[in-house]
């Protein structure tokens, strides 16, 4: 097995190109549990560590550009404004040794159903922007993930950014394990509510072969608020329109039992949380009151 | 140099003394047994059953002995020696011949250059399997048509205990109760690991991280074809054993290796193999019936218990045994029957882990007392101390507690410790809710429970087996430390009593981080007046000194140590009467070595150091009182002694969505004589979390006998975040006849703690939950009580011993009883 | 292949470096340092924490050609000149350890959260350290210990 330390991006991409089989490796979270359990053979690893601004995050035109490489510990303090549900998302994962290492690069490329930053990368629409030799593209979140840890990134491709829309709403994120620090998500939610389009979007988290847009859920929202004129002049949703909201992110989920939870429960929880989330996110928007943009759909 | 009054030894018996390997641990040079090596040392690996239950039709082991860098392929064909072993009976195969029982057993051995090289080795040997339909159902082993896992079938004890007359005990209220318990495991950080040597005199230098050297050896030694005294242990750095270590995991494995290849060969566990290389918690079933006068009087209880050992035998005779003792729990009721199951399954084997037994059953009986207190419409605090037992009450086995047994004042520690404070629901830090982090409720669903149990648990080992301790104190002159020869005057180190005299201890007992080490020395300290102590490493060459289990150490290695010193002591006094008087009679009681003298009567005698122009050494053996086995009623002078235990937990639940957070745990242990209070605070800190694990989240699962969840990623162990405060209590009631009336109290936290904890789940969710480890369904109602059809029916048994002592199948080990 | 690193403040080189090796792999066997230890392999429970240019990882998911050139500190560089380092000495007054295997990497990441918050409350404390276990203490002294480390007064005793 060879060692690859390419020193800048093009240098990366040529070496992605050369071998198709080898692993990227940035933060190594997932990558090292594999190779230490022998679970995983490759001709190459290739370590995108040295390749500078990989990591960086930065603004333009109302979007957000984050680097692949931009670690956990990264995500929660430079996104709390203007992609609350990842920050909060990001200060979920593992340990703060974790977080120093881990990437959002990393999270996508493993395409686990109970990687962390789905559910909001999900919710907030993003693109994930993929590079080779032949140049670069844009794949929706919504297209990215094909199947359990599987992507639909082409042989010689490797993740460069994720783009997303700074949030103009509140977001949240609510992510449920058996104890209290270091979980495996049993279940997650995200919600993102984009007055700026006159948008919601939802993620869900470990409750599916992978991670899953409540879309029903979302056209719901959309029409309540649409046609009650709610993201103009906000009011008090009601019992019914959180049920309602709930009860459809829940049935949008399609889970299984496993040796961290059964499928009952996570469409329980789904329904508690889903609720709950809503709950928070509209509270936050009635109390922000007028002088928020709205669009015009 | 002047000695004052004033000066007194520090560092005895009841303060905290710092760890004496404190340093090397803070500085990461401690040597666990993973971290051992020897010069040519080869790496050992072990190839394991993917299958619960199957037969080995064909064995081929070529590619795997061709493979550059291996040294040796081992099969159970190859073993020259015994092919068995074991801790009760000798029924574990050191390597499967022919036939495996559970997932994960040993088929073959690698000896290779390197781990990778030794690891693929074992990937090489191909081995055709038969798998059979395994048994992984305890009642299902009960069955008539079940397949027999062993020779004389499935069931491998039962113990039956009939006191008073339950048939005709005459009961206003009845409470009936079935209650379930996974497999807990005892997941210490250090997996195991070890290192034989090959010795020139064709025995071999085994370095390994166990609980029981001279048990070990029993065990290895016929397995290589050598006598006990060519096998020589000496014990390394053990990283935690909680009764994973009683059973031998690598030792056999890699003496084998050593012998064969004449080369050093290590062997260390990943977490992985660790999960499956070590026994377990027995599951259990458990159903009780306690029946009570209209006025609140406890009249009678019925016990039925089922534990699962799994593939082999391991301690689980002795496992039920003790379970059946404490089934009803720490209480008086005059009509007492218990039927306690033992059977065989595919289920990976189980034995000793923190409580042996008595966890399970406090789980059921303390939920049994507070279902009993509603159904009285009676406060569960005041039944309990209704009926607490107390020095003098007499057990189902008839045994009378004659040692101390404060039992109402722990359960009244409890009842008064301050509670936390309780915040409001809404506005907290997102770390003060449950889930914390997750960010899963702002307040919602929240709701605060609390709940108390008491528990009991034996010290030392019981059914009239014998387990001594030995240890070696010598005395001597020591040279003086430090820069002190200009002027000692200014230097404290000459001034401290007995400063120019060191003691040496030497003992077999092992220390597994619970505090040994440093108790012994405070006891050595406190018996024979001087500071400077130096404990050796554990090794053969000294005594049985019994295992460190069963919260028996600190008595009995302490009680050997004890002993000891104090035949020193008398050496001592024998050389002084000769400087005091010469040819003169004994000196005047009390004789007592302190602060760096010789005492007699009140008065100075001699300096020590003086007294030691020849160093004085002694040998003890320190044993605790007999005990007997079940007659046929179970009756019998089953145990040593008893420490009890009771606490109060308080939880909050987030009702809806079924996840819980404890708030505080108020412990009280009965713990007779405090030797070393941040030592004890400790041990009951531990235990409450491992407690918390039970109750919470910790069970290795296994589905038709295939581990499921061999890893910290899904067998989750408590974290900083878990783990509440907790207050502890120690009420020192000294035991009578034991060595500064200490109680081992290593078990009792870990008893109670799993079921105070589900006591406060109830009151904060109402839910009935009937198992542990609890779930969030459970608490979110989202699954019904486990049900049950009932108790099966006692199995036929010859008697109250092990079923195959009654076909001749004892072992060396027999006395384990 | 070959890895160059700074390891405690010493320059080393090691030859015969596997490409999917890991840094804590190579801190053991090939530099002898055992001080930090594998109890998981996974980057679950923090017992090979160490510093990897000033920032705490599992050392047991960095490849060691990821620290090629990097300042790695182990618990055995934080005693500087046979004195114990205040967080060292913390834990042993505290009561902090019993069996130990985990104490080198909560060690390390105590030191690590009292160099970032140097008097962090109960949650920062809990927060930072989840992800290191310990299976004996219950953790309650290792929290006494990091508040003596950072110069506040012990907790309570119950009796």
């Amino acid at each position: 097995m060879h060692f690859l330390q390419p020193t800048t991006w093009d240098e990366a991409l040529e070496a992605r190109a050369g071998l198709p089989d080898a692993l990227p490796v940035a933060g190594g979270t997932d990558v090292l549990v594999d190779l230490n359990f022998r679970r995983r053979h490759a001709p190459a690893l290739i370590d995108l560590g040295r390749v500078p601004g990989l990591g960086e995050v930065s603004a333009e035109n109302g979007w957000l550009r984050i680097g692949a490489a931009a670690t956990y510990d990264r995500l929660m303090t430079a996104l709390r404004r203007d992609f609350p549900a990842l920050a909060v998302a990001a200060r979920t994962v593992g340990s703060p040794q974790i977080r120093h290492r881990g990437t959002i690069g990393g999270n996508l490329g493993t395409a686990s159903p109970a990687g962390d930053a789905h559910p909001p990368l999900l919710a907030a629409g993003a693109e994930v922007e993929v590079a080779s030799r032949a140049g670069t593209r844009r794949i929706a979140i919504a297209d990215f993930f094909t199947g359990p840890k599987r992507t639909a990134m082409a042989p010689g491709e490797l993740i460069s950014a994720v783009h997303v829309p700074r949030a103009s709403g509140p977001q949240q994120f609510a992510k449920v394990g058996t104890r209290n620090a270091m979980v495996i998500a049993v279940c997650s939610v995200a919600l993102a509510l984009h007055p700026d389009r006159r948008r919601v979007g939802t993620g869900i988290g470990s409750a599916g072969p992978v991670p899953l847009a409540a879309v029903e859920a979302e056209r719901f929202l959309e029409g309540v608020l649409d046609e009650g004129g709610l993201w103009e002049a906000p009011r008090p949703l009601g019992d019914a329109v959180r049920g309602r909201f709930a009860d459809l992110v829940a049935s949008a989920a399609r889970p299984v039992d496993d040796v961290r939870g059964t499928a009952a429960y996570r469409v329980h929880a789904l329904r508690v949380l889903a609720g709950r989330v809503l709950d928070w996110a509209w509270a936050d928007y009635l109390e922000a009151g007028a002088g928020r943009e709205v669009g015009a759909g | 140099m002047v000695t004052t009054v004033t000066d007194r030894v520090r560092g005895g018996v009841g303060e905290s003394v710092v760890r004496v390997d404190a340093v090397p641990k803070v500085t990461g040079t401690f040597d666990y047994a993973s971290d051992m090596r020897a010069d040519g040392m080869l790496w050992g690996a072990v190839l394991r059953s993917p299958h619960p239950y199957a037969r080995i039709r064909h064995v081929d082991a070529t590619a795997a002995a061709t493979l550059p860098g291996v040294h040796a392929v081992l099969l159970a064909d190859d073993l020259e020696g015994k092919r068995t072993f074991g801790l009760n009976l000798d029924d574990q195969p050191v390597l499967a011949d022919g036939l495996v029982r559970y997932h994960g057993e040993p088929v073959a051995l690698v000896a290779a250059r390197t781990p990778a090289i030794a690891h693929e080795a074992t990937t090489l040997i191909a081995v055709g399997w038969e798998p059979l339909c395994p048994v992984t159902d305890m009642e299902d082993a009960l069955r008539p048509d079940a397949p027999r896992l062993h020779d004389f079938g499935n069931v491998l004890r039962h113990v039956h205990i009939t006191r008073g007359h339950p048939d005709e005990a005459e009961a206003d209220v009845w409470v009936d109760g079935y209650y379930e318990t996974g497999m807990q495991d005892q997941a210490p950080l250090g997996p195991e690991a070890g290192l034989a040597v090959p010795a020139e005199d064709g025995g071999v230098d085994l370095f390994v991280a166990t609980q029981w050297l001279h048990v070990d050896r029993e065990q290895i030694a016929p397995c290589l074809n050598l006598p006990p005294e060519k096998v020589r242990i000496t014990l390394a750095g053990v990283g935690g054993a909680f009764g994973a270590r009683e059973d031998i995991h690598m030792q056999i494995h890699a003496c084998l290796l050593a012998l064969r290849t004449g080369r050093p060969v290590k062997m260390s566990f990943g977490r992985e193999e660790s999960f499956l290389g070590h026994v377990h918690r027995h599951p259990s079933r458990i159903w009780l019936r306690h029946g009570a006068t209209r006025d609140g009087r406890l009249v009678t209880v019925d016990a039925r218990l089922l534990f699962d050992g799994g593939a082999y035998t391991s301690s689980s005779p002795a496992v039920l045994g003790n379970a059946a003792t404490f089934a009803a729990g720490p209480y008086e009721v005059p009509n007492v029957r218990i039927e306690g199951t033992l059977v065989y399954t595919n289920n990976p084997p189980c034995g000793a882990m923190r409580g042996f037994g008595a966890p399970q059953v406090c789980f059921a009986h303390e939920a049994q007392m507070d279902k009993l207190a509603a159904a009285l419409h009676t406060d569960p605090v005041e039944l309990r101390l209704r009926h607490a037992l107390h020095t003098g009450s007499v057990l189902p086995t008839g045994q009378v507690v004659t040692g101390s047994a404060p039992v109402r004042e722990l359960i009244e520690l409890c009842a008064r410790a301050p509670m936390p404070d309780l915040q409001p629901a809404r506005g907290r830090d997102q770390l003060d809710y449950p889930g914390t982090t997750g960010n899963v409720t702002h307040g919602e669903g929240v709701r605060v429970g609390v709940g108390y149990a008491v528990g009991f648990k034996n010290t030392a080992f019981s059914e009239g087996f014998d387990d001594s301790a030995t240890a070696r104190v010598t005395l001597s002159r020591s040279e003086p430390t430090g820069c002190l020869k200009s002027a000692p005057e200014a230097s404290g180190e000459a001034q401290r009593p007995g400063s120019g005299v060191v003691a040496e201890i030497r003992t077999a007992a092992v220390e597994m981080g619970q505090g040994l080490t440093t108790v012994l020395t405070q006891i050595a300290r406190t018996e024979l007046g001087v500071e400077r102590v130096v404990l050796h490493t554990a090794d053969t060459s000294m005594g049985n000194a019994g295992s460190t289990s069963a919260s028996r150490q600190s008595m009995m290695a302490g009680g050997a140590v004890q002993l000891a010193c104090r035949l020193v002591r008398d050496r001592l006094a024998a050389r002084a009467r000769g400087v005091a008087a010469p040819g003169g009679g004994p000196l005047p009681e009390p004789v007592e070595l302190r602060d760096g003298v010789l005492a007699a009567g009140g008065e100075r005698v001699a300096d020590v150091a003086d007294l030691l122009t020849e160093p004085v050494a002694e040998t003890a053996v320190y044993h605790h009182r007999p005990t007997t086995g079940f007659d046929d009623a179970g009756q019998g002078d089953i145990h040593v002694t008893f420490t009890f235990a009771a606490q109060r937990a308080v939880v909050e639940v987030d009702n809806e969505l079924g996840i819980a957070r404890v708030l505080q745990v108020a412990a009280a242990v009965d713990a007779g004589k405090v030797l070393n209070p941040a030592g004890f605070e400790g041990q009951v800190e531990g235990g409450t979390a491992q407690g918390l694990g039970f109750a919470l989240m910790e069970e290795l699962q296994a589905e038709n006998g295939l581990v499921r969840n061999p890893s910290f990623t899904d067998y989750l162990i408590p974290t900083f975040l878990d783990m509440p405060p907790v207050l502890t209590y120690a009420v020192e009631e000294p035991d009578p006849h034991v060595p500064y009336g200490l109680k081992g109290i290593g078990e009792a936290p870990a008893i109670v703690s799993t079921a105070a904890i589900v006591a406060a789940l109830r009151d904060a969710t109402g839910r009935e939950l009937n198992r542990v480890p609890v779930t969030p369904d459970d608490l979110a109602g989202l699954r019904p009580p486990r049900p049950t059809p009932g108790p099966p029916p006692v199995p036929d048994v010859p008697g109250q011993w092990p079923v195959p002592y009654y076909h001749q199948r004892a072992s060396t080990q027999s006395q384990l009883m | 292949m070959k890895l160059s690193l700074t390891v405690n403040g010493e320059q080393r080189v090691i030859d015969d470096v596997d490409a999917g090796e890991s840094l804590l792999t190579v801190l053991r066997d090939s530099l002898g340092l055992t001080g930090t230890k594998n109890a998981c392999e996974q980057g679950e429970c923090g017992s090979c924490s160490v510093y990897l240019d000033d920032g705490l990882v599992c050392s047991c998911l960095v490849l060691a050609g990821q620290a090629e050139g990097a300042e790695v500190v182990t618990v055995e560089g934080l005693a500087a000149r046979g004195e114990l380092d205040p967080v060292q000495e913390a834990f042993a007054q505290a009561g902090a350890i019993q069996c130990g295997f985990c104490t080198p990497g909560l060690v390390m990441a105590v030191h690590d959260l009292l160099q970032r918050v140097p008097d962090p409350s109960d949650g920062q404390i809990r927060e930072e350290l989840a992800g290191n276990l310990c299976r004996c203490t219950g953790y309650q002294k290792v929290i006494s210990a990091v508040r003596l480390a950072a110069g506040r007064t012990n907790g309570h005793h119950g009796y």
